[in-house]
């Protein structure tokens, strides 16, 4: 499974979307209906399951599935 | 109403098992037992929770939170939930405990792992007031909004409040009862301290005895029973199904003991005359008291002598039962179900029954409709429930007669 699988999996089962909703562009406040806390439980399942630690400042940056991908791999995930 | 009992996963599932005797206790399922006194409990079976939410909203949410949107479900279906003024419609779900499970979960976490690891909705799954929150949100119910956490009397609190609202005109429409799950390690383990739950674990069924001789405390249970309460012309108007009328609320404190009623329990006797006088309802005019009947030796007895203070004089063979008997104590939620199993006693003419009434206390000699359920005309029916604290709620309810 490539990274982007693997991300987009896990955005699926917790934000209980579909896979065509899951799409790298969509904004997850605007397209997918997440609030800010539904973002901070997605981050906690990500630190878990990628091992590492987010912080506030780059949370803010995150808007899209597409920039949770570019974080990971920022972060050397693979 | 909606329900969701140890008996059953609806109103008549659970009212079918009350009717035919039935007892929903059962060995513990949801947690290892091995280390613990009492290892049985009115757990509710099969429940999927799938069917009223989302895997979403099923991850985040403790089952005191689930059991209520699931019964608010039912019993807007069963009550044609549309056509109401958002703005004078409210919730009042009572709930002794909260999110117990929840918490001791993150604790652990918290614990183990650390605080970084603790859930994003762990507040909002424990709080006890999430129960009337969640279900006013999904309903657009933007009335008056509560959650009475008065321990075992939380449900009979919750639909009395309620009641009293639309009386004084804050609302035409609530959705109240009490929702409970704390079937957990913690709260077992905490009963057992106080010894307060029954830890006769080999023939489960027979554990919760109320008003017998070899009663030893109460058998925990879960579930949740809620009840759509509506301004008469409001119910008409929308040709909503009306099942009883709610006419008379006590709520008394003992100002006694924490958890030990008074001999005599002179703190029910005030509340039963305070729920018969608001509903201007004379003794024997009493058809039917569901007791709080708990199984608990002081309880029973002290219960037994309340009734008898406010009854025995006009009235000494009211027929009293207690359902408990069969679902266990469901704690917060079990004057939500035992509000609903009154109303239907009355609805179908049917005098639930105590069952394991097999030797009696001679102490407990009122007719408490031993074994089975018997067939009785019943045009008002008293519901009771006392909690930890010492308080004591009542509630009257009338058949309701058209014109």
């Amino acid at each position: 499974m490539t990274l982007e699988e693997r991300v987009m999996e896990l955005i699926i089962e917790q934000l209980d979307i579909t896979r065509e909703e899951c799409v790298p562009e969509a904004s997850f406040l605007d397209d997918l209906g997440a609030d800010s806390l539904d973002l901070w439980e997605l981050i906690m399942e990500m630190e878990e399951t990628f091992n590492l630690d987010v912080d506030e400042e780059e949370l803010q940056k995150i808007r899209t599935v597409q920039d949770v991908i570019d974080f990971l791999k920022s972060k050397g995930v693979s | 109403m909606g329900a969701i009992t140890p008996l059953g996963n609806s109103v008549e599932d659970s009212w079918r098992g009350i009717r035919a005797g039935k007892s929903g206790i059962a060995p513990i399922t949801k947690f290892d037992t091995a280390d613990f006194d009492t290892k049985i409990a009115g757990e509710i079976k099969s429940f999927d929770p799938l069917i009223y939410v989302n895997k979403k909203e099923r991850r985040r949410l403790d089952d005191f939170i689930l059991y209520a949107l699931a019964a608010a479900e039912m019993a807007a279906a069963d009550a044609g939930l549309a056509g109401f003024d958002g703005e004078k419609a409210g919730t009042v779900i009572g709930s002794g405990i909260g999110g117990l499970a929840t918490l001791e979960k993150e604790t652990l976490i918290l614990r183990h792992t650390g605080p970084r690891r603790v859930a994003t909705f762990m507040i909002p799954s424990i709080l006890a007031n999430l129960a009337a929150g969640h279900v006013s949100i999904r309903f657009g119910l933007k009335g008056p909004i509560s959650s009475p956490t008065t321990a075992c009397a939380a449900g009979t609190n919750a639909i009395g409040d309620a009641f009293r609202i639309i009386q004084q005109g804050f609302a035409d429409l609530m959705v109240a009862g009490g929702t409970e799950a704390a079937v957990t390690p913690l709260s077992v383990a905490g009963f057992n301290a106080m010894r307060a739950i029954s830890t006769k674990n080999d023939i489960p069924e027979k554990a919760s005895r109320p008003f017998d001789q070899e009663r030893s405390g109460f058998v925990i249970g879960e579930g949740c029973g809620l009840v759509i309460l509506e301004e008469l012309t409001s119910a008409q108007t929308r040709g909503a199904k009306i099942y009883a009328e709610v006419v008379g609320y006590g709520l008394t404190a003992d100002a006694y003991h924490l958890a030990a009623p008074p001999p005599g329990h002179e703190g029910a006797v005030r509340c039963m005359k305070n729920a018969l006088a608001d509903g201007n309802v004379r003794p024997e005019d009493v058809d039917y008291i569901n007791a709080h009947g708990t199984s608990t030796p002081l309880n029973d007895l002290y219960e037994t002598q309340a009734i008898k203070t406010v009854f025995g004089e006009t009235h000494p063979l009211v027929p009293v039962s207690s359902t408990k008997s069969m679902t266990g104590h469901m704690l917060g939620a079990t004057g939500g179900v035992e509000a609903i199993f009154t109303v239907l006693a009355m609805r179908d003419g049917i005098l639930p029954p105590t069952i394991n009434l097999d030797n009696p206390d001679p102490e407990c000699d009122l007719d408490y409709v031993p074994h089975q359920s018997r067939t009785r005309k019943i045009e008002t029916a008293l519901s009771n429930t006392f909690g930890f604290g010492g308080v004591n709620a009542s509630l009257i309810f009338k058949k309701f007669a058209e014109g």
